[in-house]
């Protein structure tokens, strides 16, 4: 069968809107991951000679050591916290109606329309009315504010792809609710749960605006300690820093989508 | 309401069987979804051991009252009762009971041998006891190689079989099974029927059957319960509730039936003499109590006690061959019988005579070849 020009005009426009898309997407990536090897101290495009000594800056400045395990700390905790908090008011909302279910649906999910730095402003004007100081636990109860919406939008999904029959099967067989949950419903979560950690992870570990507001010196996050480093240096220790953090980014990313479609937590509206 | 109270003590047949305690017994049980009624007020009385059918179109309200027996639904009013206990307020995971989902609800994380022990488990039963007694429930569905597969790795059949030992090892009070054959295909689901059957005579498990396959129902009851419409229309063995249908609704939902337009002539005690054009038959009396003599009735006739003579034999019905369709061991005829029947009569010929001698477009006569013919008032479609 022959096809009429039409048809291959169409079909090769179609690829070369495909192939813009991706260059518009791909092109700050591409340019900042080159701009890391440049052997001169300024970001330049591209780079008029070579060299590694930018990935050797970045993992010995000590600001970024501390920002790295700062933030890491921080992370680990708020994802953490935000799973358990956010998985329990995820199971309350799926499975039982109540006089405030749907404002309280609201509320958690606001997080996703309430800007960053209002977040991190917020927090802030509270620490300082109320004396609370700088510290970690201030920044990690803005990171779970912030993270809370995707945990729970990720285990909801879970709950709505939970066979309810499983549950009455172990309920038939004489488990209590409590070992329902714990032998059935948990266990069956678990994929779900371990992904809404991970992305919550990669949000925390990221997150900028709000950690700006609310972290000190000695709680500063790397974002944050890039951001100060910006500010004195132009060198190419950032850009070096970027491509280590999307190749370990990308390299969590593809572990969590192994273990359940990423793409569910992602973009499916749980409504 | 007729049928509240009439067909329980009807078929209860031996002078003993008010003394048998029923293994599960509901009283008036009610059960509404917001304003919709989906069972309303449930009478009945399972006997220990019996295998006991609710049959009945989707919505009919059939899972409902499963549900309530599980104890997965709380009844609005009425009672159930387990074994003579009080269960009404019992939640599901003290009620003692064995259940088969139609899609097994097998727990996907779990061995098979997992699976099976999970009911002995929450028991606290000794985990020698229970290595034994999920080998021999194994054993009974015949998986005993599949200890250690997930279910995922199984067939449907075996994935049933599994769902089955788990549920009755436990030795539960009462078996559900939720149409459990209804995900497996054709052949698979008729030996499956057998196998069950068979487990089931063997340990005497009391079982309620969830099925809206009126083969199934006919085949493997001890009992049936026709429902419609949340309402429990009629209770009776297979063979009672198919020549004996208690009401319109019965008598068009299982097994075939043609409608002819008869007229009540007579009553006789238990017996209704009905005419249809020049022929006439008895049929039971309390169907149509309620018809004045001389009034129409609608008279329901199975394809196979119809019969063929030729046109004009004397109390035989005028009619025209409209189609054949060949069966194999029957040949189903399609007749217009426009004096005696607003829609086309089916007509079944056992062997393969009816193929030559009525072919399409023969006039013939008709007659009723059995006494268990039964009549209603007249009404719309069932």
């Amino acid at each position: 069968m022959k096809r009429s020009p039409a048809t291959l005009a169409l079909r090769w426009s179609g690829r070369v809107l495909v192939a813009v898309i991706l260059l518009f997407v791909l092109l700050p990536g591409v340019v900042v991951a080159i701009s890391a090897f440049n052997d001169r101290a300024i970001l330049q495009f591209p780079p008029q000679s070579w060299s590694l000594r930018w990935f050797w800056r970045a993992f010995s400045y000590a600001d970024f050591a501390k920002g790295f395990w700062n933030g890491l700390t921080v992370t680990v905790w708020a994802s953490s916290i935000a799973v358990v908090v956010g998985s329990a008011f995820a199971f309350a909302i799926h499975r039982y109606k109540f006089a405030l279910r749907d404002f309280l649906e609201g509320i958690l999910l606001s997080p996703l329309i309430i800007p960053h730095y209002t977040v991190g402003l917020g927090i802030l004007i509270l620490a300082s009315q109320t004396g609370i100081g700088r510290g970690f636990p201030l920044v990690i109860f803005a990171h779970v504010v912030m993270v809370l919406p995707f945990v729970m939008r990720s285990t909801y999904i879970s709950l709505e792809n939970l066979d309810t029959r499983l549950e009455l099967a172990a309920s038939s067989l004489g488990a209590t609710p409590l070992r329902i949950l714990f032998t059935v419903t948990i266990p069956l979560l678990i994929p779900g749960l371990l992904s809404g950690w991970l992305f919550a992870a990669i949000l925390s570990f990221n997150e900028f605006t709000a950690t700006l507001f609310v972290s000190s010196q000695a709680t500063q996050t790397l974002p944050v300690a890039m951001y100060n480093y910006v500010r004195e240096f132009a060198d190419p220790t950032l850009a070096a820093l970027s491509v280590i953090y999307i190749v370990v980014t990308a390299t969590l990313l593809t572990i969590a989508n192994s273990f359940l479609g990423l793409g569910k937590i992602l973009n499916v509206d749980a409504h | 309401m007729l049928m509240r109270t009439d067909p329980m003590t009807a078929d209860m047949p031996s002078v003993a069987s008010d003394k048998i305690r029923p293994a599960v017994q509901l009283d008036g049980v009610t059960k509404r979804f917001g304003d919709s009624v989906a069972l309303h007020e449930a009478w009945l009385k399972i006997r220990p051991s019996e295998f006991m059918t609710l049959l009945g179109p989707s919505g009919c309200g059939k899972t409902t009252l499963l549900n309530l027996i599980a104890g997965f639904l709380e009844a609005d009013n009425g009672e159930i009762f387990i074994e003579g206990a009080l269960v009404t307020e019992t939640p599901a995971h003290m009620r003692e009971i064995g259940i088969v989902f139609q899609n097994y609800a097998l727990f996907p994380h779990m061995s098979v041998a997992k699976n099976v022990a999970y009911g002995l488990t929450t028991r606290g039963v000794e985990k020698k006891e229970i290595a034994r007694r999920v080998e021999e429930a194994l054993a009974l569905v015949k998986l005993s190689g599949f200890a250690d597969r997930k279910p995922r790795q199984l067939s449907g059949g075996q994935q049933q079989r599994v769902a089955l030992a788990r549920a009755l090892v436990i030795k539960p009070k009462v078996l559900l099974l939720d149409e459990p054959f209804s995900a497996l295909d054709k052949n698979l689901r008729g030996s499956m029927q057998v196998e069950l059957k068979q487990i089931q005579r063997e340990l005497g498990v009391t079982t309620i059957f969830v099925t809206h396959d009126q083969g199934e129902a006919l085949s493997m009851s001890d009992r049936i319960a026709v429902m419609s419409a949340g309402r429990i229309r009629q209770i009776a063995a297979p063979d009672d509730i198919y020549r004996r249908p208690a009401d319109r609704f019965v008598a068009s939902f299982v097994g075939d039936a043609s409608v002819l337009n008869g007229r009540l002539v007579a009553r006789r005690g238990d017996v209704a003499v009905v005419s249809i054009g020049d022929m006439s038959v008895n049929v039971p009396a309390t169907p149509t109590a309620g018809v004045a003599i001389g009034d129409a009735v609608d008279v329901f006739v199975r394809p196979e006690h119809l019969a063929v003579t030729p046109r004009g034999a004397s109390g035989s019905l005028p009619g025209t061959v409209t189609a054949q369709v060949f069966q194999g061991g029957h040949v189903d005829l399609y007749i217009d019988a426009p004096g005696s029947a607003r829609e086309r009569i089916l007509l079944r010929s056992p062997g393969i005579a009816a193929l030559s001698s009525c072919p399409v477009g023969a006039e013939i006569g008709l007659t009723i070849g059995s006494d268990d013919i039964v009549a209603f008032p007249p009404g719309e479609a069932p």
